[in-house]
Order: structure tokens, then sequence, then C-alpha cells
């Protein structure tokens, strides 16, 4: 096969590469710079320009990193590499390999529906494609972002109202920066915690016009966060950190939130569904637009997602990974949190 | 529905108790009377009957979402509620439609005597009208099992203050046999004693568990202490030649226990008391289990009523002579009871006697007893105290004996429901048996969500099998199983069967070599079985 599974992750025997490996390996394409994908160690990285400041930043500035543009093609021993946009976080990729007219695309973690930030999904067709399954379940139907987030603002407003401080958590790297994106600016301050704040700086200096935030110190008065919202990480909930802000509600951003379980073990205000992930219509319109004839399916719901596919005609098979989804934002993630508390 | 919905949401969003009691308030001032008396229905366990077999309605909604039937069920599996996975999976609603909750209450009370496919028909157009909180709301009245995160005590708090009337009296204008169907907002809750229902029992008083050293609850004079007899708590009515007979649930089992028919003739009429309803036989309470048994039963034949007859053990006289003397203190009311149970002299009817003690050490003593007495601790109860509503602090507490233990090994897994609902929550435990593991028990409670998280990911990357919605694991896990009693069992495979077990704590310091064995299981059945 052009591309096999190992227990070091996955692997092109032709190019002798890895993509995004969870051991450490000589060469290494990395589709994006969350930690369960882009991990420390490999004596070789590739990916794409944007993403690429992310990753030094997160794994140090003297990893040995090439990169390429969207669409670049990179050729190693035969084997033709491009990476194409995956719409999850910035500079996130697939990435599409092609030896003797045979071609595979590795997903990564992705989202089809336009986020406002983030370069938009593109299929790329193919023969065989690896997708992720991570809300690959008929319950999981993300709303539209421009609903999501009307209901995030009137949630601000209401807390302004009631003089409090507003406390929206998401992820460091993606999540946050979507979440400052989309805000409605005119209703007050955003305020982030540090963990976001110095992603976003990453992400202005790379060019990226994000819309303006104020990084949470110690010398603020607490009264300035009174009736302005603050960006947080999953972790922020129930630290002390959280005390400059009472009074306040607190709401958690992510696609685990459109169960009620799940919202209620949070143990939050809020919860708002919005996920960096395909929800299932998603999926099943990028699989379909793959025209792939064989799919794997990695990390989620893959037994599922699996026999669904092949229950629509498609070949399908899953596959052991250790990636991890969107755990982190329900605080049951083993790596990205570890990851956060160290940002 | 919209208001009902609405408070349904903001219910759901928060978990102060200030907030729901003001949300449900707003509420009742919205609502109409018929709404808001189905609402009370609601809250205090009365649900209308289900109309439409669960099995249907999930074979529907599948069909309906046009998904193969595994994957709804998996799907279900993994919310972990038939209500909300219906309400997600759906497609989108075709038009809106705003009925009341009693309309919609009434729409499903009518499919009962529907044809199949005319149930069909009914539930596919009420799908299409809703919107996915609504469905969910919907859904939840169709299947049964209603929770709304507020207790009755917070619901009576919340009608308290919309209607004026103070709490007890509500809670016991709440008590009985009542349906939205029987009565009206206006009679059950405003009027005073119009339709006054001889049958109707008084909210019961609960006690807490003791956590603080006896010590703290000051000079021993001050209190009297009981057996906590295992059996279930109940009161008898005896109004105008009836008897009638409640359980805590606060349901009506005058026909499940037909020995007390006997205290019809013996207690005079406007007796209440309250007590235990206790399986025991030669001079002795037997195993609960056997009460469990009899419980299930729809007819009651005489090998049930010998194997597992039953007596009233008295705690307490609540309504003497007619009048209501909850009021008067403790003390005084159990004169009246000692002195009426040895009037009524009929062996059906005992009187649960005081534990006799001077000091707190010797009281100590008394529990360590508990089990010899087939009792599961002993009850403290101030003198003076009187007879309150609902689980109240204070004057009454529960001073339980220590659980039984045993370490054992998680084997199988199963994800849990509702805040749970996605998380395997539900393990299976076993002991050695030589070589072999041998479940003996399930344990659901026990566990910090902290450490729900790091076994629900210990499942996730050691599962073995998987059966349905259950998963088996690599068995590594160790956990110190608390339960409160054991007994045999023929229908378990390790022989015997606990009673209320759960997790004491996670022996990370034992690997599962050194879990309990069958054989030690045994002993304990040998010793408190």
């Amino acid at each position: 096969m052009l591309l096999q599974f190992t227990e070091i992750g996955i692997h092109c025997p032709q190019a002798d590469i890895y993509i995004d490996p969870w051991r450490p390996v000589d060469r290494a394409l990395i589709t994006h710079g969350h930690a369960d994908h882009s991990r420390r160690g490999h004596k070789y990285y590739l990916c794409t320009e944007a993403a690429m400041p992310v990753i030094k930043y997160r794994l140090g500035q003297d990893i040995n990193v090439e990169t390429v543009k969207f669409g670049e093609v990179k050729t190693i021993n035969g084997v033709k590499f491009s990476f194409h946009p995956a719409g999850h976080i910035i500079g996130s990729a697939q990435i599409r390999v092609e030896y003797k007219g045979e071609v595979w695309v590795a997903s990564g973690d992705y989202k089809v529906a336009a986020d406002g930030l983030t370069e938009t999904f593109e299929p790329v067709k193919c023969h065989t494609f690896i997708t992720e399954s991570t809300f690959g379940l008929p319950i999981y139907k993300w709303k539209s972002q421009k609903d999501e987030f009307e209901e995030i603002n009137n949630w601000w407003r209401t807390n302004q109202e009631n003089g409090k401080t507003t406390v929206l958590t998401g992820y460091a790297l993606g999540k946050a920066q979507r979440i400052i994106q989309n805000l409605d600016h005119s209703i007050g301050t955003v305020y982030t915690h540090g963990a976001v704040e110095n992603v976003n700086e990453v992400i202005r200096n790379q060019g990226v016009d994000l819309k303006s935030t104020v990084r949470v110190t110690q010398d603020i008065p607490k009264e300035n966060f009174k009736g302005n919202i603050v960006v947080a990480t999953p972790s922020a909930i129930g630290s002390p950190w959280m005390k400059k802000f009472m009074p306040y509600s607190v709401g958690v951003a992510s696609g685990w939130m459109s169960l009620r379980g799940a919202r209620r073990r949070r143990a939050v205000d809020r919860g708002f569904v919005l996920s960096d992930h395909a929800d299932w219509d998603e999926l099943n319109t990028a699989v379909k637009a793959t025209e792939a004839e064989r799919v794997f399916v990695t990390h989620g719901y893959t037994n599922i997602f699996s026999q669904w596919l092949n229950e629509q005609g498609i070949e399908s098979a899953t596959v052991e990974t250790q990636y991890e989804g969107e755990l982190t934002e329900i605080g049951e993630s083993t790596v990205k949190e570890e990851e956060e508390e160290s940002s | 529905m919209k208001y009902f919905t609405e408070l349904f949401t903001r219910l759901d969003q928060t978990t102060k108790t200030l907030v729901k009691v003001d949300a449900l308030k707003e509420y009742f001032h919205k609502a109409t009377d018929k709404d808001k008396l189905w609402t009370i229905a609601l809250l205090s366990h009365r649900r209308p009957k289900r109309t439409i077999n669960r099995n249907y309605i999930k074979k529907w909604a599948a069909e309906f979402s046009e998904l193969p039937y595994w994957l709804f069920e998996e799907s279900y599996h993994i919310a972990g509620d038939l209500a909300e996975t219906i309400a997600l999976i759906l497609p989108s609603p075709e038009s809106r439609t705003d009925n009341s909750l009693t309309y919609w209450i009434e729409y499903i009370q009518a499919l009962g005597g529907l044809e199949e496919n005319e149930k069909k028909a009914q539930l596919k157009s009420a799908w299409l009208s809703l919107d996915a909180t609504e469905r969910f709301v919907f859904n939840k009245l169709i299947t049964g099992g209603f929770r709304m995160g507020v207790s009755q005590k917070l619901m009576v708090r919340a009608l308290a203050k919309y209607t004026g009337i103070d709490e007890s009296s509500l809670a016991h204008r709440l008590m009985g046999n009542w349906t939205p169907e029987t009565t009206t907002f206006q009679d059950l809750i405003l009027s005073e004693d119009a339709n006054e229902d001889n049958s109707r029992p008084y909210p019961f008083y609960l006690a807490y568990a003791l956590e603080d050293e006896t010590e703290s609850l000051g000079d021993t004079s001050l209190w009297f202490a009981e057996r906590k007899w295992d059996g279930i708590r109940g009161q008898i009515i005896v109004r105008e030649g009836e008897l009638y007979v409640w359980s805590r649930g606060e349901e009506l089992v005058t026909d499940k226990y037909p020995e007390y028919e006997v205290l019809k003739e013996k207690l005079p009429n406007g007796t209440v008391l309250d007590g235990e309803i206790l399986p025991y036989k030669n001079g002795q309470p037997l195993p609960f289990n056997l009460l469990q048994t009899r419980i299930g039963r729809k007819n009651l034949t005489k090998g049930v009523l010998q194997k597992s007859p039953v007596i009233f053990k008295a705690y307490d006289v609540l309504e003497w002579q007619g009048e209501d003397i909850r009021q008067w203190p403790l003390e005084k009311r159990r004169t009246q009871l000692e002195s009426l149970v040895g009037d009524v002299g009929d062996p059906v009817l005992h009187l649960s006697d005081l534990v006799i003690f001077n000091e707190w050490r010797q009281l100590a003593a008394e529990r360590d007893r508990s089990r010899e007495f087939f009792s599961e601790g002993i009850m403290l109860k101030r003198k003076d105290s009187t007879y309150k509503d609902g689980r109240k602090k204070g004057d009454w507490w529960k001073w339980k004996v220590d659980p039984l233990t045993i370490d054992a090994v998680m084997i199988y897994a199963m994800r849990g429901s509702g805040r749970r609902a996605n998380l395997y929550t539900d393990y299976t435990f076993a002991v050695w048996d030589g070589e072999q593991l041998v479940p003996f028990t399930k344990a659901y409670s026990g566990l910090t969500d902290k450490e729900i998280g790091q076994v629900d990911r210990f499942v996730k990357k050691n599962t073995i099998d998987r059966f349905g919605p259950v998963r088996s694991v690599t068995p590594e896990l160790v956990f110190e199983i608390a339960f409160e009693g054991i007994n045999k069992s023929s229908r378990h495979k390790s022989g015997v069967a606990l009673r209320f077990p759960r997790i004491k704590r996670w022996r990370h310091d034992k690997p599962k070599e050194e879990a309990n064995t069958l054989e030690e299981l045994h002993q304990l059945l040998e010793v408190y079985g």
C-alpha cells in the first residue's frame, strides 16, 4: 500500500516519511499544529507555510522545518506530496500523496464549513481517503456559525446587563481565534487568557488580521472586566485564575456541547455547539466529494462511521491511531491538556 | 409549549437553586392553570401513562430520519437518552406551531386508543412541527422518565412564592392520589380543604446522614435512639373505616400488604402511623431482597405471603383522633404511639423499640451490633422535635453502620446516561476464583468526575470485546466496593447478591492479583447473609 498504518503513525514506505507520527521519526509531514498531530522529536518537519509559525512556537524555534505553499508539489523519491486546506485551523492541511497514478489523501482533522478565519476546506479527489470521525454520528449536526454566534453574542449582552463578566472557553489554538474573530466587538472588550494571547501573537505576526484583544494581566483592575468577555482555555474553568472575573457566567464552545449530558457534566452556565471538526453531514459530503473507492476511518466513532460507509457502498475500514479529536474541550484529553498547561 | 420549553431550558442551563426557583415562579405567573397543574404533576412524579411502546418510537424515529436502525441504536447508546437522540437525529421541522403543554399531553394520551399506523402518523406530524428543544420535551413526555433537574421540594418552594401559601401546607396538599384530570389548580392548591381526600398521606420527614461526631449532638438525654430498620418506609392511614398504605415513593400500596387489613378494625378512625414495612418471620427481620421479590408481583400467592410476610414497625404517630399532631414534641407523640400499639395488641403492628443509652460511646457500641439485629444502623431523634416534611437537618439523623467492603477487578464497562452519557460509568466487577475472574456485582456511583474521566479513557484504550453497549476490558483496575448487605442468590454466577453496592475508592495501590477471592466473598455471606 502507498500508505501504511504502523505503530508509529501513517507511513509511506516508498518515500520513507510519516504523516503526523506519534513517535520520533526522521521525516514527518505534519497536517497541523495541535499536539496530537504535531509532536516533539522528529529530525525533519514538513508543513504548510501558514502552519509553521505555530508549530515552531510550540515545539521550539530550533526544529528542522521546511514549508510548502498550499497546492505546491514536493517530490520525495518519486512520490508527489501536496498540502490542501483542511479548514480545521489556520494552516491546517490534508496531505495528498501520489505515486504512479495512485492517489491517497490523509485529511488529519477537518471541517467543511467556512469560519471566516481559516482557509476553507478543499475537496481533493483520490482513490483512498483517510478521514477522521470525531463527530461521526447522525446526532451531531452543527447549526450555522451565524446562528451560533448570535446566541453567544446575546448571552454576552445579557451578562453585561446583569453586571457580569462573560468567560468563554475553547482551546488556545484554533477555537479561541475563531471565537475572537466572530464575536460582536461592539458589545465590549475581548480579553484573553495568556495561553490564548500567545497564540494570537504568533498568528498576527504571520500576517493574519485577527481582531484586537487584550491579555489578562495582574495589573488590570478587576472592575475593568465587568460586562466584557474573556476568552480562555478549558483548563481555566474552576481554577483560581477565574476569581478576578467575579461575578461571571462561564460557557464552553465545543462540538460536544450538542449533548445535554456533556453540557451538564461540564457544570458550566452555557454550552455552545462550535466545533472545528466536521459534523455528520460534512463528513459524508467530504467523503463523497473525494470520489474515493476506499476510506480508512481514524479517531472518533470509527467502527460506526466505517460500517455506515460500507453500507453506502464505499469500501471502508477502521484504523487505530493516537489522535484525539476535540477531547480537551470537555476536559477528557490526555495530550492536549498537558500542552495547554505548559503554554 | 413555548413557556414550558423555555422553563425547561432555563432549568437545564443552571445548577443554582435560586435561579431555578425564580424560573419556576416566573413560569407559574405566565402559564394557564391547566398547564401549571400539569407542570406540578410532572415535577411530583405524576407522569401521564405511556401510550406508545418505546420500540415503535425508536423504529419510527430511525425510519423518519432515513437511517438504518443499528445506526439509530448506536447513536442512542452514545447520547444515553432516547428523547434527546430522537430530537437531534430527526430532520428540521417543516412548520412550527405553538400549542400548550396541556394540548400535547392530551395529544399523547389520545394516542392510547389508536391503531399502530395512526399512532405513527400522529407521532410524525408532532415531530415535524416542533423544534429540537420542544421535540426533546415532547419526547420526554412520550417516553416517561421526565426529570427537569428540579426536586419536588424546589418546585414547592417556587409554588409557595407564587401563591403565598406556606411550603408545608403545599407539600401536604400535593400528597396523595390526584391527577390533573381529577382536580383543578384551584381545588388542589388554592382551596383550603375542598375535596378533602381521605387517603391523603403526610409528607415524610427524612433524616440526613450523621457526618459529625455524636458528641456534637450535645447531651444524650435530649435524644431518642432507635434501630434503623431495613424495609420500606410507609404510612398507614385509617380514616372513615378505610385503610390506606402509602410507601415513601408516594405510591398507594394497600393491596400489596394484605397483612395490614386487620388494622382497619383495630386502629381507631383518624389515625396515621409512620413506620417501616418490614419483612419479618420467627421473631426477626428477613433480608430486604425477600421484600423486593414480593414488590414486583401482581398476584400475591400464598407461597409468597408465607415466604416473606411483613409486619409494620411503627416509628411515629402523625394523626390521632382525626387531628394532625405533627407539631407535638416527639416525646409526647411517642407516649401516644406506645399506648396505641399496646391497645391494638396485634402481632402485625410492632413498636420500634428505643435503644437505651446514657453515653455516646454506649450508643456507638450498639451501632456496631446493628447487623445482629438485621438493621442498618441507628436513628437519632431529638425528643422535642416536631414532625417536619421532607429532608431536614438538625433534629433527626441516620447513623448507619459502616458498610462491608471487598476489593474487586473491573471487567466490563457500559456507557451511562444523563449527565454521564457518552462516558463509561457503569461497571461490572469480579473476584478471583482460582485463575478465573467471576463477576459478582455492578456499581455505578462513587467515583469523582475526574476519576470517571480516567476510567473512561482506560476503557476506550483497553477494550477487548464489544457486545452492544457493553465493552469487556483488560482486567487491571481494582476498586474497593462497599455494600450494605449480602445474600445468597441462585440467579448470579457468583452465588451472591449485594445490597446497595457502590465504589468506595479506586485502589491504585493494588495490582489485580491482590483483589479478593470468591471464597472471601462467600465467607462474608456466611457471617452476614
